[in-house]
């Protein structure tokens, strides 16, 4: 059985027969659970307590940067500058306004004029995600930064222009180093970062977030993610390595100032935070909410709800901004982040358990299809640990989400081709890689929707399904609670369960009478540093 | 995946995969109207001049209800537009029109993407209702491999305003297609096709991979019913 002290009392709470029922997300839905007595319930981290001043932080991280030079005195008249910001997949959901983004734009847009430098642009460092709209990147950077500077000196970046990337060098491995030209002809890059979760930022930002397909394809395959324990842990994830190798050969062609900012997970407003609290900690007013509004949204259509979610931004605090050279800086984030996030937990689980919201840093503004299901499920809530997994190898995950068969064909086309025509041949990553990768990468069609609509790139469900290669390595059996059709589930490889009653079942038939459960209680994200 | 597909896969790869383009709205901004106003204001008297831009000017409502019914129906009745034209001066000014009319309402998209469909090692081919005089000089300039496009009747010299067939329009394009590629070995479930109207639906749908490109109501409608990918080549 597990052990829990007063320091993890806050964060993990151990059900007895008299307990609460816990809610769950159930895509753009909300569940309420009853759980046997003896399950273990994760519960992030309170919100950290926000820096009051975010400009002033912002400035003094400038000015007092980790292992380099302050930014001012690496201004001069004359240079090109490339300023390289985050896209919209972090954070989730949205921040409200003032977004970190836009206020560090504004300093430094500042400080360049000031120092004479007129050459320089702003670019939206997508990779291989889809374009931002006109109005996406006006929430981002601000109405001040973006009245000024759109679309001429801020602009998405598009990795599939032959004329505007450039193969810059090898790795030591060989390994393609491909980057946007105006970043590989800069005389200084400055990356924005916003950390949201310690996979972000530091090295991977700079290795991947300005490269193409040709790039990319070096560490978004299936063999380094399997050696990625796990990507949410730098220090032991094969993925991160391979981005320092190609950061490094980029570091040598463009000098880089790194800008990092780790926010809270302060995720709802006050009137909604009691959902990041135990249950059974609930008051009166907090379950009739909470009733309210599972009654309110089931009587609405599904576009309808999505729809609202997107529009209500979270009102996260800046908890620490960092700047300099990108491993010292990263190294200082990554502390922020996880005394945000990190949560202690002694002991793996044989059924894990959480819930599958209506939103993934895929489908920003569009549907969660069953590919980001599968890729929210396995990869990235499974990847919310440090130290070990917090399920047992072989143990069964148990996920809610109504897994309808619905992609946004304008975000997502090659994600139907792939679901339709891919999946039904196999579900093996390295035959879906060996057989059709190159052919989705180089499809014109996809080709011309990402570089001319709102398409992720073609090779993009490919990524998806190689996210979740340790995952799926890992677990042995994926329940899903609720799907209201059979052929995604069947699709995916997963069984299906109506009741969690019954999935619960279904796992004692694996793990016998009395399996131990666990429950990560997210959103609010947090990282299980597993004992 | 079985021995017996994995062989059949391999039969298929011997062949050739092709992708076929529509012009009109597909590739470029301007259609046959805007060609012929272009030979209608450069004819050689200025009677012939104002008689035939007039003409045009009266006859557009006509045109553009006679293509929201039926292509076929608006290609036959525009044809007959270029009754007593001389072939020689048809020849003449379809240079031209291509350069002054065609190339500068080339979408940008389109180089890129049939850029990018060479590359892929498909065949280009252009299939047009347009008239040859001014698809000749097009699709010389955009390299495509093999053109197809209407031709005017020819009597004596002159235009008899009637199409020589077979007629290039709707079901006529996909039939061509298909004998298109009985004769060069290509396999259509592979290959793509590029419109923009619901008039070529029947194209759309001979191939593997059909896309709609800057699409009217009735090709959006359909592409979101069958999920292929609509694209937006104008920008």
């Amino acid at each position: 059985m597990y052990n829990i002290d007063r320091d993890t009392y806050r964060n993990v709470r151990i059900l007895d027969k008299d307990s609460a029922p816990r809610y769950m997300h159930y895509g753009e839905d909300f569940l309420d659970i009853k759980f046997p007595a003896g399950t273990r319930v994760l519960y992030p981290n309170l919100p950290m307590k926000p820096i009051d001043n975010r400009k002033a932080a912002i400035r003094y991280a400038i000015n007092h940067p980790e292992g380099d030079d302050p930014l001012f005195s690496q201004l001069r008249p004359g240079m090109k500058v490339t300023i390289a910001i985050d896209d919209i997949s972090v954070p989730l959901p949205a921040m409200k306004s003032p977004d970190i983004r836009g206020e560090i734009l504004e300093i430094l847009v500042e400080m360049l004029e000031d120092h004479g430098v007129e050459d320089y642009e702003m670019l939206i460092a997508l990779a291989l995600h889809r374009r931002m709209t006109a109005d996406e990147i006006k929430h981002s950077v601000g109405s001040k930064i973006f009245n000024t500077y759109y679309p001429e000196r801020l602009y998405n970046m598009d990795a599939e222009d032959p004329d505007g990337m450039v193969v810059i060098g090898h790795t030591e491995e060989g390994e393609e180093v491909q980057v946007v030209r105006r970043v590989a002809e800069s005389d200084l890059l400055i990356y924005v970062n916003i950390n949201f979760v310690p996979m972000n930022g530091g090295f991977k930002s700079i290795g991947t977030g300005m490269s193409g397909y040709k790039a990319i394809r070096h560490h978004h395959n299936p063999q380094t993610i399997l050696k990625s324990d796990s990507y949410m842990d730098p220090e032991n994830s094969e993925l991160y390595t391979r981005n320092i190798r190609q950061a490094k050969v980029l570091k040598e062609h463009v000098k880089v100032f790194h800008i990092e900012t780790a926010l809270n997970n302060k995720m709802y407003d006050d009137a909604l935070g009691f959902l990041c609290t135990p249950e059974d900690d609930w008051t009166a007013a907090d379950t009739l909410k909470f009733k309210s509004m599972q009654w309110a949204l089931k009587k609405m259509p599904r576009g309808a709800k999505r729809s609202m979610f997107f529009k209500v931004p979270s009102d996260y605090g800046l908890i620490g901004c960092f700047a300099g050279d990108t491993e010292p800086a990263h190294k200082k984030t990554l502390q922020k982040c996880w005394q945000q996030h990190a949560v202690k937990v002694q002991g793996q689980a044989d059924v894990l358990v959480y819930g599958i919201p209506f939103a993934s840093p895929y489908n920003v503004n569009s549907v969660l299809n069953p590919l980001l299901v599968r890729v929210m499920a396995l990869g990235y809530f499974f990847n919310m640990y440090r130290n070990k997994p917090l399920i047992k190898k072989g143990g069964t995950l148990i996920v809610t989400h109504p897994c309808y068969d619905d992609f946004d064909p304008d975000h997502h086309p090659s994600y139907i081709e792939f679901f339709n025509r891919c999946l039904v041949e196999t579900r093996d990553s390295k035959r879906l890689a060996h057989h059709w990768e190159e052919e989705f990468a180089n499809n014109p069609n996809y080709v011309e929707m990402f570089r001319r609509g709102n398409a992720y790139h073609g090779v993009h469900p490919f990524y998806m399904w190689y996210w979740c290669e340790n995952g799926q390595h890992h677990v042995g059996e994926v329940i899903v609670v609720g799907a209201e059709n059979d052929h995604v589930p069947a699709r995916l490889g997963w069984k299906s369960a109506r009741t969690m009653d019954e999935a619960l079942e279904m796992a004692r038939d694996i793990h016998g009478p009395s399996p131990e459960i666990t429950l990560m209680h997210h959103p609010p994200f947090m990282v299980a540093d597993v004992t | 995946m079985t021995e017996h597909h994995r062989a059949s896969q391999d039969i298929e790869q011997a062949q050739q995969t092709a992708a076929f383009y529509d012009m009109d709205g597909t590739l470029i901004s301007t259609n046959v109207v805007h060609a012929y106003a272009y030979y209608a204001l450069h004819d050689s008297t200025l009677t012939g001049k104002l008689a035939k831009t007039a003409a045009l000017l009266g006859k557009l409502p006509f045109f553009w209800a006679a293509d929201k019914v039926d292509r076929k129906l608006f290609n036959e009745a525009f044809y007959k537009s270029y009754e007593g034209f001389w072939e020689d001066r048809l020849i003449v000014l379809g240079e031209e029109v291509f350069d002054k009319v065609i190339r500068p309402n080339i979408y940008p998209g389109a180089l890129s993407l049939i850029k990018r469909s060479r590359e892929q090692g498909h065949r280009q081919v252009l299939i047009t209702g347009g008239i040859d005089y001014i698809t000749r000089p097009f699709a010389e300039h955009l390299g495509f491999d093999d053109w197809v496009a209407n031709s005017l009747e020819i009597k004596d010299g002159k235009a008899t305003g009637r199409i020589a067939p077979p007629f290039i329009a709707g079901p006529n394009k996909a039939a061509w297609v298909r004998e298109y590629a009985r004769e060069h070995d290509v396999d259509l479930e592979r290959s793509f096709a590029y419109a923009d109207s619901g008039s070529d639906l029947p194209l759309l749908t001979s191939v593997g991979y059909p896309a709609a490109v800057n699409p009217d109501r009735s090709l959006r409608t359909t592409a979101r019913s069958y999920n292929w990918p609509i694209l937006d080549l104008t920008r």
